[in-house]
């Protein structure tokens, strides 16, 4: 499997989408979390988030702001990496060109998800320290306390963003193992996280108590959920307290496990065409 | 061990058969021509040798192993090349010899083996149709391979590229690489394999060497008046060696007879035009095994 994933991690590396995707989620994170409410703040307009004013953007938030665009805007993004780095594979025909070669299913596939942990991991990291430089001009800037997180809460703000992160892109690697394909998978993805699970929470849990119920099992809810367990400002997009962290957490690992298992299961018994 | 055996292999998508009880081994060292026109069950064959789909029925074994297992030593290029767009011919190779656990060594040798070697730095994407067909074949050659299974590889080269790759695989096959070679075009198989399977509607229709499809030469005699020739021609050598095909007697004998047969035939007042050593090319042969089930429609693909 090693020589899967540095297959795979230098595909990765070398592919221009990838470095798209993060250059997104960079700009997204930046404008909606830092910039546009810090000119509203520096504005003295009224917002969703003018009551937090200045706190909301300093240091002593990085954790929160870092990892709570992941359970909806940023975790779409991750389910696109997700697609592309295994439905790459079936859109090019290439699956027969690196099966040919001796590996098999599973070690290919395992190189997959390994590589996809690495990137995932170095998305959130990332994420982290351009809210870190962020922050901290924000606070040089208007002379005021920048009382970081400590390590131990950056670690667990680090560990939860990049489980959030890894489960929408096993997410979206279980799609294109199913689905044979990248579009499609996209597709279908994006309409469950951006249109299926906002109308669930938003329409039908208020109305009907077993959706409410249903929905903690769920895992945007559960994402967002540890999220906000983590201090994510609830009225971000997906960022709702329905259950504990570690309930989420638990949750959230199990749909991770259970999508990877799922995809290779597929992967292992159908027809390479 | 052979490299290659199926038994009874077969393979069903529903109601449909793509390949049926074929039985098929390939012997160490030998090309082996893999004949049928498109749609004959060709490429599903090697797929199944490859463990890339699963057969319905029966064995297969490559290098004594079930499909998938023995790779080994097995390179192979299938239904086309297929490779990343956004990497170089260079970088995919790195990238599949990474796959294979190949040493990153091979790159180069195989590279200049195709004749890519001026252009592996260029992305995958901007390359010809036959370029990347070499790319393909170059990638099948990574793992310095001892059973080489190319499926149609001279697809979209131009001529000078098809006797490249002919030239190629010849000097595998004499350098002692197992190859499986399938093809629709009759000519690259006669040009290059050993022994040749034929393949239609799933089933395997005849398997030998080149020479005995062909069978005896004999003589081919163009005369006039043809009736009287093949009369007169009959008495010769008999009448069961002696068959009319549109203007020309085609004589079941011996070639070395061509002499004897033409003074019989110029003394008995027969005007001959022409009369040569005669061999059925494998377009006859093809024609021949499979006309009672599919007329001549596939040798007009077979013709390429």
């Amino acid at each position: 499997m090693w020589n899967s994933f540095v297959a795979e991690s230098y595909k990765l590396v070398r592919r221009p989408a990838t470095w798209l995707l993060l250059a997104i989620a960079v700009v997204l994170a930046l404008l909606f979390t830092y910039v546009i409410p810090y000119a509203g703040y520096a504005g003295g307009t009224g917002g969703p988030r003018a009551d937090l004013g200045l706190a909301a953007l300093l240091p002593a938030k990085l954790v929160g702001n870092s990892i709570g665009g992941l359970p909806v805007f940023l975790g779409a993004l991750m389910v696109i990496l997700g697609v592309l780095t295994v439905g790459g594979e079936y859109g090019w025909g290439t699956w027969k060109t690196v099966l040919t070669q001796g590996p098999s299913r599973l070690s290919v596939f395992g190189g997959k998800l390994a590589a996809l942990a690495l990137a995932t991991l170095g998305g959130v990291v990332v994420l982290f320290a351009v809210g870190a430089a962020a922050s901290a001009i924000v606070a040089a800037v208007e002379n005021a306390p920048a009382d970081w997180p400590s390590i131990l809460d950056l670690a667990a703000g680090i560990g939860a963003g990049w489980l959030i992160a890894f489960m929408w892109a096993a997410f979206g690697g279980a799609l294109a193992v199913l689905l044979r394909g990248v579009a499609l998978p996209i597709g279908l993805g994006l309409v469950w996280l951006l249109a299926v699970q906002n109308l669930l929470a938003l329409l039908a849990a208020p109305l009907l108590d077993w959706v409410a119920q249903l929905q903690k099992g769920l895992p945007g809810p559960n994402a967002g959920s540890l999220a906000a367990a983590l201090g994510s400002a609830s009225d971000t997009p997906g960022v709702q307290g329905l259950v504990g962290g570690g309930q989420a957490a638990l949750v959230l690992s199990g749909y991770l496990v259970g999508f990877c298992a799922l995809a290779a299961a597929a992967l292992r018994r159908r027809d390479i065409l | 061990m052979e490299p290659v055996v199926c038994e009874n292999l077969t393979k069903r998508y529903g109601s449909v058969v793509a390949v049926q009880d074929l039985d098929l081994t390939v012997r160490a060292g030998e090309v082996y021509g893999f004949l049928g026109p498109n749609g004959a069950g060709k490429t599903t064959t090697l797929r199944m040798l490859l463990g890339l789909i699963r057969p319905t029925a029966g064995e297969v074994l490559v290098n004594g192993l079930p499909p998938g297992a023995g790779l080994a030593g097995v390179g192979a290029l299938i239904e086309g090349p297929a490779f990343y767009p956004y990497l170089s011919g260079r970088d995919n190779l790195r990238v599949f010899a990474r796959y294979g656990g190949t040493a990153a060594a091979r790159v180069d040798l195989v590279l200049d083996l195709v004749d890519l070697a001026g252009r592996g730095g260029d992305k995958y994407a901007t390359y010809s149709l036959g370029m990347k067909q070499r790319l393909g074949v170059a990638a099948a050659l990574l793992k310095d391979p001892r059973l080489l299974i190319l499926d149609e590889p001279t697809n979209g080269l131009d001529p000078a590229g098809m006797a490249d790759m002919r030239s190629l695989i010849r000097r595998l096959g004499a350098a002692g690489c197992t190859v499986l070679l399938s093809s629709h075009l009759l000519g690259e198989v006669e040009q290059i394999c050993d022994r040749v399977g034929i393949i239609s509607r799933g089933r395997l229709v005849t398997e030998s060497t080149v020479a005995d499809l062909r069978g005896t030469a004999g003589l081919r005699v163009v005369a006039s008046p043809l009736e009287e020739a093949a009369q007169l021609a009959r008495a010769l050598v008999g009448a069961a060696s002696v068959s009319v095909d549109g203007p020309a007697l085609d004589l079941s004998v011996a070639p070395d007879r061509a002499a004897e047969i033409n003074a019989k035939l110029v003394t008995a007042g027969v005007a001959v035009s022409e009369i040569r050593p005669h061999e059925r090319d494998l377009e006859e042969v093809f024609f021949q095994m499979t006309s009672d089930e599919e007329g001549s429609s596939h040798v007009e693909q077979l013709r390429g």
